[in-house]
């Protein structure tokens, strides 16, 4: 099981005056139970990316294999791509609409066409699994916090059962310990459910800290793909295109500047302090 | 007394249900006390619903107390006939740009704030020009805004309240929505104007990371202010602000580990400069 973009390229308002190129021949491949971080500028293809993913957007050349077969086929259904590939959007409260928690949740799999008993099942099932609390089930979605808000939105695609769970930017606004508890679940489903996440993100200690697989974008194009620690060490291209690296990777290459013989290049707390604690034995 | 000032400041949130009877009432906001000196850079943390927002929107009369008063500037907010000044003294900037840039050019968007307030034209295009250089957006002052970057639309509508010759800006966590980029450019724009034209800055946030270079921090929780001081000994307490639902940035808390691992550092590690030249201090001594 596999995506595949093969020379993938998208244009808005292609042959208009804004016309603007979003995409730029993008080849990838992403592998089952993989967890991948995308990181880039505001404007460099994230969300136009993901959102081929699941067919949302059409690209304009190119190719997009699900499982080896061509999502732009005529016969391929893309409404049953769409449930197999769940997308989380940015904000995604915003979108919650229904009159309890419980119904909010029901509504993706009662549209996939399954009936009440079913959809509730898996409604159930996925509430827990994003770690709502039981209490909540038959509130108002509006009545919670933000950080519950966004697990009631996140166990909406859940209950449609994906295989691969796209989520952009999901901590956006969170404290930091709604940071931390989302991306907490989100790499807990990775390892049980043995589901491939996508994660977009403008923090780069929590994809360092995360993710085995980092793609970066920029205009439109891929251009770094591979794991932080590699990723991390072309902080200073990354700066060019508007990112950098996570605090402890400057503070590594600090120690080195002052002379420390130290090794590695830690891209989290926890590396960082293993090699620095290396020096002192 | 500073410019702002808060005594026992108590605001609810009271549901009715279909007959006017009172259903709920959510204390937001619990008999908090500022007190905040002109030209300082003060920082407000606190997780999601610890009443952060509510107090900001107090300090432009948005919202008024619903026990305890609030002074801007020496004037009472729960006066009707205050709002308008207090408005004027305390500008507002919120989380997410597109919703506060209003005109489809930048220079005009700017000029909205001071033109409300019936300033003479010539006097608009001054502000508008100085409070564009101000954050860095002078050559942008004829695009459009929904082709700007989220960190430079950020900067637009810190312009706009700039515009408006506020004594003191509230931003209410205006880099939650942007890339590392933007985050970057907001907070420099406002230090700048914090030390140049010393307007007083009240910044809540959600990254620790801003708030090290504060002069003074208030942590939030259920309404009420739980700890105050200066960053150095407000992130030196690990442990209380993870209790709060908070974190310290990955300096101080690598420098946390490290200490609690056997390593001699100082106290208050804030950034990842006093850190490496501990580490170092450490290292020479260790290498005799």
């Amino acid at each position: 099981m596999s995506i595949i973009l093969n020379n993938v390229s998208f244009t808005y308002g292609e042959g208009t005056a804004y016309e603007m190129q979003a995409l730029k021949n993008v080849t990838l491949k992403i592998d089952d139970g993989e967890f991948i971080g995308i990181i880039g500028h505001t404007g460099s293809g994230k969300s136009t990316l993901i959102q081929h993913l699941n067919g949302l957007m059409k690209a304009v050349s190119g190719e997009i294999y699900f499982n080896g077969r061509d999502i732009y086929e005529e016969d391929f259904d893309l409404r049953e791509l769409r449930t197999r590939v769940g997308l989380v959007f940015q904000y995604p409260e915003h979108q919650l609409f229904e009159t309890t928690v419980f119904n909010d949740v029901c509504f993706g799999p009662m549209n996939q066409g399954f009936d009440k008993n079913e959809a509730g099942l898996r409604a159930f099932e996925a509430l827990r699994m994003a770690g709502v609390p039981e209490k909540l089930y038959y509130q108002p979605p509006f009545d919670l916090s933000g950080g519950q808000k966004r697990r009631v939105a996140i166990a909406g695609v859940l209950a449609m059962k994906p295989e691969v769970l796209i989520l952009d930017e999901p901590t956006a606004g969170l404290d930091p310990k709604g940071r931390d508890e989302i991306l907490d679940l989100i790499a807990g489903m990775h390892k049980s459910k043995k589901m491939t996440v996508i994660l977009v993100s403008h923090s780069m200690e929590d994809v360092a800290k995360y993710v085995q697989r980092i793609i970066v974008m920029d205009e439109g194009q891929v251009f770094l793909d591979g794991a932080p620690r590699e990723v991390f060490k072309y902080y200073k291209e990354l700066e060019k295109i508007g990112l950098c690296a996570p605090e402890v990777t400057y503070l590594m290459e600090d120690l080195k500047a002052r002379g420390m013989a130290i090794d590695g290049d830690a891209t989290t707390v926890e590396e960082a302090k293993q090699s620095i604690l290396k020096l002192f034995q | 007394m500073g410019i702002i000032k808060a005594s026992k400041v108590v605001f609810e949130y009271i549901r009715r249900d279909e007959e006017g009877n009172v259903d709920s009432i959510q204390t937001a906001v619990d008999h908090v006390d500022l007190d905040v000196k002109e030209g300082d850079f003060v920082v407000i943390l606190g997780h999601n619903g610890s009443g952060k927002s509510t107090l900001a929107k107090q300090l432009n009369a948005l919202l008024v107390p619903s026990e305890g008063t609030l002074w801007v500037d020496g004037k009472d907010t729960k006066e009707r006939k205050n709002v308008r000044d207090v408005r004027r003294k305390a500008g507002m900037v919120f989380q997410n740009p597109d919703n506060q840039i209003i005109a489809s050019v930048v220079e005009e968007d700017v000029g909205f704030g001071p033109e409300n307030l019936g300033v003479p034209t010539e006097e608009i295009w001054k502000r508008v020009g100085e409070s564009l250089t101000s954050v860095g957006m002078l050559k942008f002052r004829r695009h459009s805004p929904n082709k700007l970057s989220g960190g430079q639309k950020q900067r637009v509508a810190i312009a706009g309240v700039m515009a408006m010759e506020p004594k003191c800006i509230v931003l209410d966590e205006p880099t939650a929505m942007l890339d590392p980029k933007g985050r970057k450019e907001v907070l420099s724009a406002v230090h700048e104007l914090n030390r140049k034209k010393g307007i007083t800055v009240i910044l809540i946030t959600h990254y620790m990371e801003e708030a090290v270079d504060g002069d003074y921090i208030y942590v939030m929780d259920e309404g009420k202010v739980v700890m105050e001081g200066l960053p150095k000994e407000i992130f030196s307490k690990v442990e209380e602000l993870k209790r709060h639902r908070l974190d310290v940035p990955q300096a101080t808390l690598l420098a946390y580990e490290l200490k609690k691992a056997g390593l001699p550092l100082s106290e208050g590690i804030l950034t990842r400069q006093e850190l490496a030249e501990e580490l170092e201090r450490c290292y020479v001594n260790y290498s005799k």
